[in-house]
C-alpha cells in the first residue's frame, strides 16, 4: 500500500477558503468527515435522552408499587426509550462510522454524493425534535411500545402522529445514507481493491446498505398504513371494519429483524477490524466472514414471524420459522470461531479498543445462546414479552452494538482527532461499563423465567429482589458513560500527538494518512497490491 | 426507610450470588414449576438447550480465555501468520448444524402437541377487555369478568407503611375478584379474543401464552396435574393498564367443579335482571355507581375529573350533560381513534343505569334518568 502522500497538499487544501467557517461550516457541509462528526455528536446526544429515559423506567421498578409515574407515562418511557435508542442511538452512530471511515479505507476522496450526504445528515435533527416533542403534546409520546402494535397505536394521541412523521424522515435519511454507502464502495474504490480485499467494516456496511434499502421502505408503508387508519378511515389493521391487526405485525416485523441486522453487521464489521490490529495477526476466515455476513442478512428475510408465535399460526408456520431462525446460528457461529481463531497464537495486547472487542465477543455470544433458546418455539411462547427477551436484546444491542461502538470509537480517535485518547479513562470506561451492565441485564434472565412481563409499571412481590439489583445496576451504568463523553472531550482537546498508525497490527488504508486526515482524505488513489 | 433499603440489597446482592442456592426456592431461578405436560416438555426443553449452549460456550471461551492468557504480546508471544484453514473452518459450520438438528426435533415434537387442541372436554372463551379478562364457559352457559382484587390505595400508597403493606400482602397484583375455576386432569380449551386491543393469555405454569386479537378467534389447551391456584398476566401491551390485568385459575378435582358450576349457574340466576322491571331513579344510580367502579373510573377517575387529555373528565363534560342519546351511544359504541372502547358487552340495565350516574354525579345535575329500552333502542 501506498504511504501517506497528502499531508502539505490537504494543507493547501484547507487554506482556500471556499468552506466557510463557524457554525455555517457544519451546516453546508459536504465533507465526509464532518458529517461523520455531526452523526457521532447526534448519536451520542440521543444516547444520553434515551439514557434519562432509561433511568425513568429502572427508578420505577426498584420497588414494587406505583412511585414516580402514573402506568401511562411509564409506558411511554419504554416506547420512547426503545425508539430513540435504536432510531437515534445505534443507527446513526454506525452511519457516523460509515461516513469516516468508508472513504478513508476504500482510497477515496470523499462520499459519492456529497451534498445528499449532507441532506442526509440534517433530516435527523428535526426528526428527532418531533420523536421528543411528542412529549408535551396533549395524551403524550407514543405509548404502545417501540413496536408501535396496532390497534393499540390507532388509540393514541397526537403524539402517535409526531413519532410516525419522526420514523419516515428517520427511514428517508437513512435510505439516502444506503445509496451513498452502497455507491460509494462500488464506484470510488482504490486501484485495486477487489471486493475480497475490502476491509471487513467495508464489507459489512455494503450488506447492511441494502438491508437498509430493502426494509426501510416497508417501515414507511405500515406507519402509514396507520396514520390512514387513525385519521383517514382506512381499515388495515382494523377488525371492526374488515380489517387484520396481526397483518401489522407481520409487516413490522418484516422490517424488524432485518432491523436487527442492520444495527448488529457494522458492529462485526468493527470488531473484526480491532481483533487483528491488536492481535497483530490476520483476521482468521476473510472469505468465510464475508459468506457468513451475506448469510446471515439473506436469513434475516426469512424469520421474521418469530417475533409473533403467540399470535396463534398454524404448526406448520412455526415449524418453518423456528427452523429459520435456528440456521442463523450456523452463520453466527462461524464469525464467533473466527475471532477466536483470530486471537489464537496471536501476540496480543489489550488497550481499549481491545477490551471492547473481546467483551463484546464474550457478552454477545450470551445474547446469542438466549437467542437460540428463544428461537425454539414452545420455549419462546413461555418468555415471549417476559424479562427474558428484555435480557436477550438488550444483551446484543447493548452490550453487541453498543459495545462495538465503543471499540471502534477508541480505535479511531486518534486517528480522527490527532491526539491519542486517555488509556486510563478508556480502561476505567470499560470495566465499570461490563461490570454494571451484567449487573444491570444478567437479574433480568432470571425474572423473565419465573415469569415477570415486560412492560410493565409495578410487580409482584417474588421479582422485588432482582429489580432492586437490576435498577443499582443502570444506576452505574448510566454514570460510567459519563467517563466515555469524559474521555472523548479530553481526546478531542489535546494529549499526546497521535502518528499515523498508533497500532501496530493495523493495516487497512486509513492508517496510511496523517492524523487528524487530510480534508480530502485520498486526493490521488492509492494502489493496493 | 434507608435500613429497609439497604437489607433489601443485602438480599438482592446474596441472591445474585447463584452459588448460594439455598438462599431462595430454584423457581427464582428458573422457570415455574411446570403443571401441565406441555409446561414440562417447554421445561425439559430449556433444560437441555440450556445445557448444550453452557458447553459450547465452556468450549469455545475456555479457548479464547486460554488465548488471553498465553498468546499475549506481555508474555512474549510471537504472532503466528495463519489466516486460514478450509478443514477446520467446513468443521464448524457442519458441527453446529447437526447440534442444532438435535435440539429442532424435540421442539418440533412438542410444538405438534401444543397444537392439538382436538377433542377438549371442555371449552372456555377468554376474552381480553381494557383492562379485565371475561370468561364464557360455553357449554356451562356460564359467564362472568375477572378482574384484579389487589386495592388501587395500596399500589399507589407511597408511606413507608405503604412498601410494609405490600410486602405483607399476599399475591399482590397476581389475584383477582372472580378466577377461573377448571377440573383437574380434564382437557380444556380456551379460545381467545379480544374487545378493544390485543392482550395475552398467560399462565406459565401451564406453558399457554396466547394473544387475544380483536376480531379474531386464537385457541390453545392445556389440562392440570393437581389441584391448586395458578397465576399469571396479561402479556401483551395493552394501554396503561397492562400490568394490572393478571389471570388467575383454580384447579379443582371433578366434584368441586361440578358444585362450583351450580353454585355459579344459581347466582347467575339471581343476578339476571327482570325484563320487566321499572326501575326508579335511585336504583339506577345505586346501580350505576357499581357499573362505573368496575368499568369506567380507572380512567375517567372516582371523582369524574379523569386524567386528561388522553382520558378526558365526565364531571361537566358535553357529552354526559348534553343529549341523552350522545351519551348512550358512545358508551355503547366507544370513540374510534381514542382510548374510549365500546361497552356493548354490559347489559342494557347496566348501561341505562351508568349513564343515569353519570349525569347525575358529582357536578352533572341533569335530573335524567335513562331507561333501559333507551339503551335497548340505540343498539345496532
Amino acid at each position: 500500500m501506498e504511504a501517506a502522500h497528502g499531508h502539505d497538499q490537504a494543507h493547501g487544501h484547507d487554506d482556500h477558503a471556499h468552506h466557510p467557517s463557524g457554525i455555517m461550516r457544519w451546516v453546508q457541509t459536504t465533507n465526509h468527515k464532518d458529517i461523520g462528526t455531526l452523526y457521532l455528536i447526534f448519536s451520542l446526544t440521543m444516547f444520553f435522552i434515551g439514557g434519562i429515559l432509561a433511568f425513568g423506567i429502572r427508578a420505577e421498578l426498584f420497588q414494587p408499587g406505583l412511585q414516580f409515574w402514573r402506568p401511562e407515562f411509564f409506558n411511554q418511557l419504554t416506547t420512547m426509550h426503545g425508539l430513540i435508542m435504536v432510531f437515534g442511538a445505534i443507527m446513526p452512530a454506525f452511519v457516523g462510522f460509515a461516513n469516516w471511515q468508508i472513504p478513508m479505507m476504500i482510497g477515496a476522496p470523499d462520499m459519492a454524493f456529497a451534498r445528499m450526504n449532507n441532506w442526509s445528515f440534517w433530516l435527523l435533527p428535526p426528526a428527532a425534535i418531533l420523536l421528543v416533542t411528542s412529549f408535551f403534546v396533549p395524551g403524550g409520546a407514543p405509548a404502545g411500545g417501540w413496536t408501535i402494535y396496532a390497534p393499540l397505536s390507532t388509540q393514541m394521541g397526537p403524539g402517535m402522529d409526531l413519532g410516525i412523521f419522526a420514523l419516515h424522515i428517520m427511514g428517508a435519511s437513512s435510505i439516502m445514507g444506503s445509496i451513498n454507502i452502497v455507491t460509494t464502495i462500488l464506484n470510488m474504490r482504490a486501484p485495486g481493491m477487489t471486493l475480497m480485499k475490502m476491509p471487513l467494516f467495508v464489507w459489512t456496511w455494503l450488506i447492511t446498505a441494502y438491508l437498509l434499502i430493502a426494509v426501510m421502505p416497508v417501515l414507511a408503508g405500515a406507519i402509514t398504513m396507520l396514520l390512514t387508519d387513525r385519521h383517514f378511515g382506512t381499515n388495515f389493521f382494523n377488525a371492526a371494519g374488515g380489517g387484520d391487526p396481526v397483518m401489522f405485525q407481520h409487516i413490522f416485523w418484516f422490517f424488524g429483524h432485518p432491523e436487527v441486522y442492520i444495527m448488529i453487521l457494522p458492529a462485526f464489521g468493527i470488531v473484526s477490524q480491532v481483533i487483528p490490529a491488536f492481535a497483530r495477526k490476520p483476521l482468521f476466515g476473510y472469505a468465510s466472514m464475508v459468506y457468513a455476513t451475506s448469510s446471515i442478512a439473506i436469513l434475516s428475510f426469512i424469520v421474521w414471524a418469530h417475533h409473533m408465535f403467540t399470535v396463534g399460526m398454524p404448526a406448520a408456520g412455526q415449524l418453518f420459522f423456528m427452523f429459520a431462525t435456528m440456521l442463523i446460528a450456523v452463520p453466527t457461529g462461524v464469525k464467533v470461531f473466527n475471532w477466536v481463531a483470530t486471537m489464537w497464537k496471536g501476540s496480543m495486547t489489550f488497550e481499549t479498543p481491545m477490551l471492547f472487542a473481546v467483551g463484546f465477543i464474550f457478552v454477545f455470544s450470551m445474547g446469542g445462546f438466549t437467542g437460540l433458546i428463544l428461537a425454539i418455539t414452545p420455549v419462546d411462547i413461555q418468555l415471549q414479552d417476559t424479562y427474558y427477551v428484555v435480557a436477550h436484546f438488550h444483551y446484543v444491542l447493548v452490550a453487541g452494538s453498543l459495545f462495538a461502538i465503543f471499540s471502534g470509537t477508541y480505535f479511531w480517535l486518534p486517528k480522527w482527532t490527532g491526539h491519542m485518547y486517555s488509556e486510563t479513562l478508556g480502561k476505567w470506561h470499560f470495566w465499570t461499563s461490563l461490570v454494571f451492565f451484567n449487573v444491570t441485564f444478567f437479574p433480568m434472565h432470571f425474572l423473565g423465567l419465573a415469569g415477570m412481563p415486560r412492560r410493565i409499571p409495578d410487580y409482584a412481590m417474588q421479582f422485588a429482589d432482582f429489580n432492586m439489583l437490576a435498577t443499582i445496576g443502570a444506576l452505574g451504568f448510566g454514570l460510567s458513560q459519563l467517563l466515555f463523553v469524559w474521555g472523548i472531550i479530553k481526546c478531542a482537546k489535546g494529549g499526546e500527538k497521535a502518528p499515523n498508525n498508533p497500532w501496530e497490527g493495523a493495516d487497512t488504508l486509513e492508517w496510511t494518512l496523517s492524523s487528524p486526515p487530510p480534508y480530502h482524505s485520498f486526493e490521488t488513489p492509492p494502489v493496493v497490491k | 426507610m434507608i435500613s429497609k433499603w439497604t437489607k433489601r440489597f443485602a438480599a438482592a446482592a446474596a441472591a445474585a450470588c447463584i452459588l448460594a442456592p439455598a438462599l431462595a426456592a430454584a423457581s427464582q431461578y428458573n422457570l415455574q414449576p411446570p403443571q401441565t405436560i406441555i409446561a414440562r416438555e417447554i421445561y425439559d426443553l430449556h433444560t437441555l438447550i440450556f445445557i448444550i449452549c453452557c458447553v459450547i460456550f465452556v468450549v469455545v471461551f475456555g479457548a479464547m480465555t486460554y488465548s488471553i492468557i498465553m498468546h499475549r504480546k506481555a508474555v512474549g508471544h510471537k504472532a503466528a501468520q495463519f489466516h486460514e484453514n478450509t478443514t477446520v473452518e467446513i468443521i464448524w459450520t457442519i458441527v453446529p448444524f447437526f447440534i442444532l438438528i438435535g435440539m429442532a426435533i424435540p421442539a418440533a415434537k412438542t410444538i405438534i402437541t401444543m397444537k392439538d387442541t382436538s377433542s377438549p372436554d371442555m371449552t372456555i372463551k377468554a376474552t381480553g377487555y381494557q383492562w379485565k379478562w371475561g370468561y364464557d364457559y360455553l357449554q356451562e352457559g356460564i359467564s362472568f369478568y375477572s378482574s384484579l382484587s389487589t386495592p388501587r390505595e395500596l399500589i399507589t400508597d407511597n408511606t413507608p407503611e405503604g412498601y410494609k403493606k405490600r410486602e405483607a400482602y399476599a399475591n399482590y397484583l397476581l389475584e383477582v375478584d372472580n378466577p377461573v375455576v377448571v377440573p383437574v386432569g380434564k382437557k380444556v380449551r380456551i379460545i381467545t379474543t379480544a374487545n378493544d386491543v390485543i392482550h395475552a393469555w398467560w399462565v406459565p405454569a401451564f406453558g399457554v401464552k396466547q394473544d387475544a386479537i380483536p376480531g379474531f378467534v386464537r385457541d390453545t389447551w392445556f389440562k392440570v396435574d393437581k389441584p391448586g391456584t395458578y397465576r399469571g398476566n396479561c402479556a401483551e401491551l395493552c394501554g396503561k393498564e397492562h400490568g394490572f390485568m393478571p389471570i388467575v385459575v383454580e384447579a379443582v378435582e371433578p366434584e368441586k367443579y361440578a358444585l362450583w358450576v351450580a353454585e355459579q349457574k344459581k347466582k347467575m340466576a339471581a343476578q339476571a335482571d327482570d325484563p320487566n322491571k321499572v326501575y326508579t331513579a335511585d336504583e339506577l344510580k345505586a346501580r350505576g355507581e357499581k357499573v362505573y367502579a368496575a368499568n369506567c373510573q380507572v380512567c375517567h377517575q372516582p371523582n369524574g375529573m379523569g386524567t386528561p387529555p388522553a382520558f378526558p373528565a365526565l364531571a361537566g363534560s358535553k357529552i354526559a350533560t348534553g343529549p341523552k342519546d350522545g351519551h348512550i351511544g358512545i358508551v355503547l359504541n366507544g370513540k374510534p381513534g381514542t382510548a374510549m372502547a365500546s361497552f356493548k358487552q354490559l347489559s342494557d340495565v347496566e348501561i341505562a343505569a351508568v349513564v343515569t350516574y353519570e349525569r347525575n354525579a358529582w357536578s352533572n345535575k341533569t335530573g335524567d334518568m335513562v331507561s333501559p329500552a333507551d339503551v335497548k333502542k340505540l343498539r345496532k
